[in-house]
């Protein structure tokens, strides 16, 4: 399968196979009218199967929440047809808006118009607490 | 501007120094009869309480201040559905310091975020009671002499126990502290307090079922109610409610200068005959929360 090559833009790799939709949703890419490339279960040496994103337009990114999403990414600048940066997202100390505490006891259950904010309180595990609760989600998407 | 929704907002020093201020006040509470003239606490009580709005109401009053606010979510604009943030902003106009309890999980961090005044969190849910954690400090540091080297005895509701989760918080950061966790397995401490709590700072804990086995090796006994109010199905309540019961027998397990704490009110957890033994601390408790909290208004309203 033949995708072609972007000339300013992004490239979102190493996606854990199945998620890129996800990814997808996360960014608003819906939003965009520039080409998207959307590749589901691509062959990878070291993953076996992955996804990846091409998206033919130099826009803004939080990395970091990519990381949240599936810390394997790799997010790869694109300018004139060349890779000039490659980033290994990190977990993000906060992350906001982006899960919602599903707590019924949170104060976030009832108050209006609150930002859904989480702190990682362990890197190692990967675990994020609400600020308000100290809950770790199950988390519903916003 | 400071505020208090958790206790480790309070650095260990800092605590040594309100309980320091708070002894001052018991010996010399002439000293302090007009420390806050003219300033006024908000008492903002979504859920039902006796002891801390009377006493966060009494702290300001002998502070020679004056007290306004409500006590309960019916009398206030709540019932209308106003948010947390709209009460907040407006009571910040009409006091110098906002006491809140709220039944909602992070209620008094949300106002801490909008108040142009200094809010303590009074209590928000199943999750922290700090001015409960500094009257319980206030207390073991009188009657025991200081805050390290203590086998601490928890037992009840440790699921919901906002007091507990506090003092674990509290007292793991003090030397050679030991926990005894006492609960039916339903009640037992959430994970994340066993996790991010105690075994990230290495702090050594048992678990029972039962306050008799554990009894011999404790310091301290912190009985708490199983409260009604924390759960949405009646029958788990009913199954629940007398699975930790103290009383005259079982204090005869007891070290002789162990001292039984209770955050009260106490339902059926204490029975009354316990109250005559001098190791029952909890109506000293109850006392010393009063001069604590007028530490901390003292310490938050930066008066000298």
């Amino acid at each position: 399968m033949n995708i072609d090559s972007i000339r300013n833009g992004l490239v979102i790799d190493h996606i854990k196979s199945g998620k890129a939709m996800e990814i997808y949703h996360y960014l608003n890419l819906d939003s965009l009218d520039c080409q998207i490339a959307i590749i589901k279960n691509a062959t990878s040496k070291r993953m076996g199967k992955k996804d990846i994103i091409k998206i033919d337009a130099e826009i803004s990114v939080d990395v970091d929440v990519l990381g949240y999403i599936d810390p394997n990414i790799t997010v790869n600048f694109i300018e004139n047809g060349v890779k000039v940066k490659k980033l290994h997202p990190e977990l993000p100390v906060q992350i906001t808006d982006i899960i919602k505490c599903s707590n019924p006891r949170c104060i976030t259950s009832i108050e209006q118009d609150i930002h859904h904010i989480f702190k990682l309180s362990d890197k190692e595990k990967g675990i994020y607490r609400c600020i308000y609760c100290d809950s770790t989600p199950k988390v519903t998407k916003e | 501007m400071r505020h208090l929704i958790d206790i480790s907002d309070l650095s260990v020093t800092e605590i040594d120094e309100l309980i320091d201020v708070a002894n001052d006040i018991i010996d010399n509470p002439e000293k302090y009869q007009e420390k806050c003239k003219h300033k006024k606490i908000a008492t903002l009580f979504f859920e039902p309480s006796t002891r801390t709005r009377l006493s966060f109401e009494a702290a300001m009053l002998e502070l020679g201040g004056s007290v306004l606010g409500f006590s309960e979510a019916a009398s206030s604009s709540a019932a209308k559905g106003e948010s947390i943030s709209d009460t907040v902003r407006v009571v910040s106009f009409y006091a110098d310091i906002i006491a809140m309890r709220h039944f909602k999980e992070g209620a008094p961090m949300v106002a801490s975020m909008k108040s142009d005044v200094p809010i303590i969190n009074a209590g928000d849910g199943g999750h922290n009671h700090p001015t409960q954690t500094l009257t319980d400090l206030l207390t073991i540091k009188r009657e025991k002499g200081g805050l390290d080297n203590l086998t601490i005895g928890l037992c009840g509701d440790l699921k919901f126990g906002r007091t507990v989760h506090s003092l674990i918080s509290a007292m793991t950061r003090y030397k050679n502290i030991k926990f005894v966790l006492i609960s039916p397995s339903e009640l037992r401490l959430p994970d994340y307090i066993k996790n991010d709590v105690l075994e990230k700072n290495n702090v050594p804990y048992s678990e029972y079922t039962s306050i008799e086995e554990a009894m011999p090796e404790l310091d301290i006994l912190y009985m708490t109610r199983v409260q009604k109010e924390r759960f949405f199905n009646e029958a788990d309540y009913e199954r629940l409610k007398d699975s930790c019961i103290l009383n005259s027998e079982k204090m005869k397990f007891a070290k002789e200068d162990m001292i039984v704490l209770h955050p009260l009110p106490r339902v059926n957890e204490i029975t009354t005959d316990v109250d005559d033994d001098k190791r029952a601390c909890y109506f000293k408790q109850a006392k010393n929360g009063k001069y604590i909290r007028m530490a901390l208004i003292l310490k938050l309203l930066e008066v000298e």
